[in-house]
């Protein structure tokens, strides 16, 4: 390291009522200055870590623990982190790397983000345990490009890592050496795909690659590497010191431990919520103080726009986890919750979706490229009242089209509102086209 | 192997095949766009989607890597929605223009729309316009009709070697473009013509002149390097329209150079030369045939009874066929004149008579890429040999270690893992240094002649050199080779220099430890032929140079422009003043020729049949695409013609084929050449050790496209950035020690001609050299290619705008 | 000519990369110097991609792929609104028209004094605070209503 960081550490007092909440990847919020390292230390931190570097814990024991965590990736996929992580090559002539991804932009994703200002260590600690496990030598922390201040916040984190030794060469005196550094996005969403993500890393466009080969074995600059989400990495050091099962336990039958649900939109107190997996829909919706101005639910996009919205009477059956949420035939994403009241217009909202995805788009597949853009342009001339019976139709033909048939998942993520909201609010749809404007705001 | 089914049939495929591999070898036809074999997989098209067993989602073919037992349907109900949806998506933004557009006839999404889409769009919304590009004077681009499959961002970075499109924006924005007002500039760029599956890339040059359909399509072979490039010469109205490559794995592969594929333009030029002329009391009158030829035969008798036969000196552009070759050379002969030559940029000839063989590369073009280690000598290998830069350039992208030599910096777009920039005499001595190093790293069990033995023991091996000998023996940064594949070639700057018997020599001894394979690149489409045939001097002949340097009465011009074409232009240019009589087989009237006395019209590649023989020592003859223009002929018929009217025996030949059984004896071609292609030299020769040291050399480089008179007149590639007007080019540190800056006007002396040039500032040029273009119009006052000159500083009012200088010259 | 600032700072961000990947910098090389510059020029990718050794269309593809990237002047004060879903559930259209009618401008339009440039915006990763903006790229103001817009904008002035 030629140049070093001067910390930028902001005091950060948070008064958050936890009641309801447990929390593992949150955990410091329960101090007073929850993001410093002493507030880590003194709740146990890179104890775990300490104990692994020194007592040269075995890989395979390590990875055995994950997966007995029932830890899934909450990127979005829901991968089991433990299987991930028997994905890596053992043996490899040179450099492996590590990458953490903190690119959360899908709309109504903000967890990461509060991991990263409210509790960086523990991210820290879970990927220095990650790197030992995998042979990391080297790892990036991505961060959404919106995010500076937290950014640069995180870039000080790093350095009273590298100060107290938690990163660098030979940790603990050990033989360990890891580094990890912090990369700053400038707005694609797309960067969120791990390959794309990888691209961008690399100083390229974020494209996605095609898979396979997975970046396990074809990764940041075409060396094997692991990419997981922050609050999978976060919850590792929790896992390490209580053990896997106790963070299993925490859930419910293949939904191991927390989550955290970013919850926005129409409620009292939007905001970030740890919960236990499994959870009832009512209680987290409870927790978040419930519909806003004493409205009624009308529909709940349970995890992020990639994520078929539920209609409010099916919602309340929700218990919010994996099995729960796939009953209901959505999924729980990366736990993105967007409560939508009685006077929000179905239209208007599946309009700016479908702006969202075609903006995004990368740009690299046919159906995604051109898909995302007819989708949108026929959605703008429905809600500009010219729009045709038809074009539901062909709104969800086109959708069906766009589908499986792309590189990456960006494909079905804008495929998915559009048929969910075609699907369930249908005549909300049908009566926007036959009277030019709106059945709920009469606009 | 693994064992596969493709709708139904069985196969057996290579582990790692993708399914697109797969369904080619046995004939199943999947469409595609952005998938081209020799490009990395983008799989962004989505056009190649196919059904496979046990899984939910139509693959990309061209993606997929098979897997044992893995049953694929290309044309099931869900492949073709896939496919039939992934179209209608391609042609929503798609402007439909096809009756306008140069693709039209030829373009994979015409063709895959009508097998693999579905009737009518479903899109009443406003189809998405992209503003054109400019790319150059070789490309024309409409935008709007790009289907963003980055075949030719991809070509240009991994084949060209330089990233020089990309795509940017993002999604529906995202647009094909060079940076800000670039144009493109490699060298192969007509590539992505063909590369680009519609009609956004199309061929400026070609635009609009004719619709595919119209076209007839010859075979042929590019007639401007060694390497035989196959191409399709496409015609209409007895007119070549353009040429394209034709698909050759082992040789040009599915590519072709820029030069190549665009020259024909000057197979159209206005300056082509339709009747045969004779010089009246100084002026040119046009003629018949009959007249002409026996005004020149006249003229050549006379001549030689007057003054002996080697009073007649032959010069044979090495871009001629071997039957014209041979042909000149036993017209010569007949005559009793041993003054022929093809080695008309050569300089050096004390090997002559010490060779075992005819040189040639050493190495089949498609064993390059496989080399390990390479060593470049004297070579600008894109600007020589365009093509097979890109072997080079794949060699090291397989990990190959590439080590140059040559007095030019020039990139050539791969990694250069150790170079020697120097002046072309010190060339050898370097080379010394490798042979030297290498002898201690190997054992030298070479009998090395006492010049070359003084010399090494005087030299002072240099950490560089050092490394490159280590290179080359196989050492490597993680593990050593213990049999490397090492390939060692000397290109057209080695062969200009009057130092080339020494490079040679140390090339051949270098090669000699460390089991190299190679040779030289040799410049022409037929030089080896021409050496193969012994287009050279008798023992008792003058070579090329020497046919200049004691002018001679007369001489004998086939397809060249001697201020243009020869080593020494100054040289040329008086010997042909001079001379009695000089006639000219020239395709061109040109202002190189002014001096000649009769010009006899031939016919250039196109317009007629025979062979060339290329570096790798492969026969290939070619047919006449078109008709002779005019009243041109071949050449080897005017040979003959001549030959019969100075009442020459053994000239009774019908057809180019009799000249090519007769150059081969009736043998297969395979096995004459085989016999003798050899680079080895009958013993290592004496050196020459002491030279002058200091001096300023010069680098009379051949600008690719002024390699010779065809596409000197190619007028699309004469606007490229490779044809600007020659400069003296030197680095820095030479400007300042000659206390010049960069824009000043110097004189350039060689010999006995100047030209007035302007100082351009070029870091890739070696010090004690400076780079000043040959083969040009205004640098025909200049001497040696590769020798002495001086400079001095002139005035602004010496330096002429570029078009007077021209008109004067034309004048 | 980058500025030695500018340099010492893509020096630094070069430290997280291996030697031979100076393309890996390009991304935060190009936000160096759009917040020394105010916005990228062509000149100003042609100096990144040359000291970087990389194409220069290749420089221009990330700066064109990458929202935050301004290819053209956006005035002194760049004030980014997002507008999408959670912001949108939460008023970020009255910000948004409350925005313009106060400073007089549309998207993407600079105000006469060229202090203010408007841009709409995709999801920032922040929506528990919606509705929000973002100035200059760097500063985040959440939880945004007239009242606090007003006062924000005061304090650029
Ligand atoms: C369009 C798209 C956007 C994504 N965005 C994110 C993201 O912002 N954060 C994230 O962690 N994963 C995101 N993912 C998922 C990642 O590709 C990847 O699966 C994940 O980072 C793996 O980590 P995990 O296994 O810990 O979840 C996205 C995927 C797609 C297709
Ligand atoms: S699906 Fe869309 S975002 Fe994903 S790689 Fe393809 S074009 Fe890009
Ligand atoms: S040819 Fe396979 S995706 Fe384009």
């Amino acid at each position: 390291m030629a140049a070093t960081k001067k910390s930028t550490m902001q005091k950060t007092v948070v008064k958050t009522d936890i009641a309801g909440q447990t929390l593992v990847t949150l955990r410091t919020l329960t101090e007073e200055n929850p993001a410093s390292l002493e507030t880590y230390l003194k709740l146990g931190g890179y104890a775990s870590l300490k104990r692994i570097v020194t007592e040269k814990v075995k890989a395979t024991d390590i990875i055995t623990e994950v997966k007995n965590s029932g830890l899934r990736g909450r990127g979005g996929a829901g991968f089991p982190t433990g299987l991930k992580w028997s994905f890596m090559p053992r043996y490899f002539d040179g450099t492996k790397y590590l990458v953490c991804n903190t690119d959360e932009g899908e709309p109504g994703t903000f967890k990461d983000r509060d991991i990263i200002r409210y509790n960086p260590h523990q991210l820290i600690e879970g990927m220095v345990i990650a790197a030992y496990t995998l042979g990391a030598r080297v790892g990036y922390n991505y961060i959404h490009g919106e995010i500076w201040q937290d950014y640069e916040f995180f870039e000080g984190a790093l350095q009273e890592a590298r100060d107290a030794g938690y990163l660098g060469e030979n940790l603990f005196g050990s033989n360990f050496s890891f580094d990890l550094y912090a990369v700053h996005g400038y707005g694609a969403y797309i960067c969120g795909e791990e390959t794309a993500l990888i691209e961008s890393i690399e100083g390229k466009k974020g494209q996605p690659r095609f898979k396979p080969p997975f970046p396990a074995s074809y990764g940041v600059f075409g060396k094997p590497t692991n990419v997981n989400n922050t609050e999978s990495y976060t919850s590792i050091p929790w896992i390490m010191q209580h053990g896997g099962k106790a963070f299993a336990d925490l859930g419910v039958p293949n939904s191991g431990g927390t989550k955290i649900f970013a919850v926005s939109g129409h409620v009292e107190k939007p905001g970030n919520y740890e919960v236990k997996m499994g959870m009832p829909f009512r209680e987290l919706l409870a927790l978040t103080g419930g519909v806003w101005k004493g409205r009624q639910l009308k529909a709940v996009i349970p995890g992020g726009p990639s994520t078929a919205v539920v209609p409010a009477a099916a919602m309340m059956d929700v218990t919010m986890d994996y099995d729960g949420l796939s009953k209901a035939r959505s999924s729980i994403g990366a736990g993105s919750m967007i409560v939508m009241d009685e006077t929000t217009c179905m239209v208007k909202t599946l309009h700016r979706l479908s702006y969202f995805f075609y903006e995004e788009s990368c740009g690299q597949c046919t159906p995604c490229r051109e898909g995302t853009g007819w989708v949108y342009r026929v959605l703008d001339r429905i809600v500009n009242g010219q729009g045709k019976m038809e074009d539901l139709d062909l709104l969800t033909d086109i959708s069906n089209n766009i589908s499986g048939r792309t590189i990456c998942a960006l494909g079905e993520a804008a495929a998915t509102p559009v048929l969910s909201f075609i699907k369930h609010f249908r005549p909300e749809f049908e009566y926007y086209i036959q009277h030019g404007k709106s059945m709920v705001d009469g606009k | 192997m693994l064992n596969i089914e493709i709708d139904g049939k069985s196969i057996e495929v290579e582990h790692g095949s993708t399914i697109i591999d797969a369904a080619d070898k046995v004939g199943i036809a999947i469409p595609r766009f952005c998938y081209h074999p020799k490009l990395s997989v983008a799989a962004n098209c989505r056009m190649c989607l196919v059904q496979v067993e046990k899984f939910n989602k139509p693959l990309p073919a061209c993606a997929t890597p098979v897997a044992d037992g893995m049953k694929i349907f290309t044309r099931s109900k869900e492949a073709i929605k896939a496919q039939q949806s992934v179209m209608e998506f391609l042609l929503i933004n798609h402007p439909l223009d096809c009756p306008i557009c140069d693709q039209g006839g030829e373009c994979d999404l015409q063709d895959i729309a009508v097998a693999y889409g579905a009737s009518g769009s479903r899109y009443t919304e406003e189809k998405r316009v992209v503003v054109n590009k400019y790319i150059g004077p070789l490309v024309s681009t409409d935008m709007t009709r790009c289907i963003q499959c980055t075949r030719c961002v991809r070509f240009l970075q991994e084949v060209g070697g330089m990233q020089e499109l990309g795509m940017v924006g993002r999604g529906e924005h995202a647009e094909i473009t060079a940076y800000v007002d670039k144009s493109v500039n490699s060298e192969l760029s007509g590539n992505i013509i063909d590369l680009c599956p519609v009609g956004a890339l199309t061929s400026k040059p070609f635009k609009y002149s004719a619709r595919s359909w119209e076209l007839t399509r010859r075979p042929s072979i590019a007639p401007h390097d060694s390497l035989g490039s196959h191409i399709e010469v496409h015609v209409k109205d007895n007119k070549v329209m353009r040429v394209l490559p034709r698909e050759k794995e082992s040789i040009n592969e599915c590519w072709l150079s820029d030069r190549d594929r665009f020259s024909y333009e000057g197979l159209n030029s206005p300056d082509r030369l339709k009747v045969p002329m004779i010089k009246h009391n100084g002026a040119w009158v046009e003629t018949d045939w009959k007249t002409a030829i026996e005004f020149a035969s006249g003229q050549i008798k006379d001549i030689t009874n007057q003054y002996g036969a080697d009073a007649l000196g032959v010069l044979v552009s090495p871009n001629s066929t071997m039957e014209e070759g041979y042909l000149a050379k036993h017209l010569a002969s007949g005559l009793g004149c041993g003054n022929v030559d093809y080695r008309l940029r050569q300089t050096d000839f004390r090997l002559d008579g010490k060779r075992v063989g005819t040189p040639w590369m050493g190495v089949n073009i498609d064993e390059i890429e496989k080399l390990d280690r390479i060593l470049l000598i004297g070579s600008n290998i894109r600007n020589e040999h365009p093509l097979l830069a890109q072997r080079f350039r794949k060699a090291v992208a397989n990990g190959a270690e590439l080590s140059i030599v040559s007095p030019l910096d020039n990139d050539p777009l791969m990694d250069i893992a150790h170079k020697v920039i120097v002046r072309p005499n010190d060339m050898v001595n370097v080379l010394g240094q490798i042979l030297k190093a290498m002898s201690g790293l190997q054992r030298l069990s070479l009998c090395l002649p006492p010049t070359l033995t003084k010399l090494l023991e005087e030299i002072k091996v240099r950490p560089n050199t050092q490394a490159m000998a280590e290179s080359l023996a196989g050492h490597g940064k993680d593990y050593d080779l213990i049999a490397p594949k090492v390939g060692i070639f000397l290109g057209n700057m080695a062969l200009s220099d009057p130092r080339f018997t020494e490079m040679y020599s140390m090339a051949e001894a270098i090669g000699g430890i460390s089991g190299a394979k190679g040779g030289i690149l040799p410049a022409a489409a037929n030089s080896t032929g021409m050496h193969l045939m012994g287009v050279m001097p008798s023992s008792t002949g003058m070579h090329a140079r020497a046919m200049l340097e004691v002018p001679r009465k007369a001489y004998l011009l086939v397809n060249i422009e001697p201020e243009l074409d020869c080593q020494h232009a100054a040289l040329a240019k008086e010997a042909m003043q001079k001379a009695e009589c000089v006639v000219a087989l020239t395709a061109f009237k040109s202002q190189a020729l002014e001096h000649a006395d009769i010009l006899l019209p031939i016919a250039p590649f196109t317009e007629t049949s025979g062979t060339f023989m290329s570096m790798e020592g492969r026969v290939q003859s070619f047919y006449a695409a078109v008709k002779p223009l005019g009243e041109c002929r071949p050449a080897w018929k005017v040979l003959r013609v001549l030959a019969n009217t100075l009442g020459l025996d053994g000239f009774e030949f019908e057809s180019s084929e009799q000249v090519k059984n007769t150059i081969f004896g009736g043998e297969k071609p395979s096995h004459v050449v085989w016999r003798s292609l050899n680079n080895n030299l009958k013993e290592l020769v004496e050196i020459e050790v002491k030279i002058k040291s200091s001096g300023l050399q010069r680098i009379g480089e051949v600008p690719q496209n002024e390699s010779d008179p065809i596409v000197r007149r190619a007028t699309s590639l004469q606007k490229t950035k490779y044809n600007i007007r020659p400069m003296a080019r030197m680095c820095e540190m030479q400007i300042q020690a000659l206390g010049l800056a960069d824009g000043d006007i110097v004189l350039a002396k060689q010999d006995k001609g100047s030209a007035v040039l302007k100082v351009k500032l070029d870091n890739h040029v070696a010090m004690g050299c400076v780079r000043v273009a040959a083969s040009h119009e205004l640098t025909t006052g200049l001497g040696d290619l590769m020798g002495d000159i001086t400079l001095e500083k002139s005035s602004e009012t010496d330096y002429k705008p570029y078009d007077t200088l021209i008109m004067e010259a034309r004048a | 000519m980058l500025s030695p600032e500018a340099i010492a700072n893509i020096d630094y961000e070069l430290t997280k990369y291996p030697a031979n990947q100076r393309q890996a910098a390009v991304m935060s090389a190009l936000r160096i110097v759009q917040m020394e510059r105010g916005w990228l020029s062509k000149e100003s990718i042609t100096e990144v991609a040359q000291y970087l050794g990389m194409p220069e269309i290749a420089a221009m593809e990330v700066a064109t792929f990458y929202n935050m990237y301004d290819l053209h002047p956006v005035g002194q004060y760049k004030v980014t609104v997002c507008t999408n879903i959670s912001c949108m559930l939460r008023g970020s259209d009255e910000i948004v028209n409350y925005l313009q009618s106060k400073l007089g401008v549309g998207f993407n339009e600079i105000t006469p004094d060229g202090k203010f440039c408007l841009k709409e915006g995709e999801c920032m990763g922040c929506c528990g605070g919606a509705p929000l903006m973002h100035v200059n790229n760097t500063e985040m103001h959440e939880f945004l209503t007239i009242e606090k817009v007003d006062a924000i904008i005061e304090g650029l002035k």
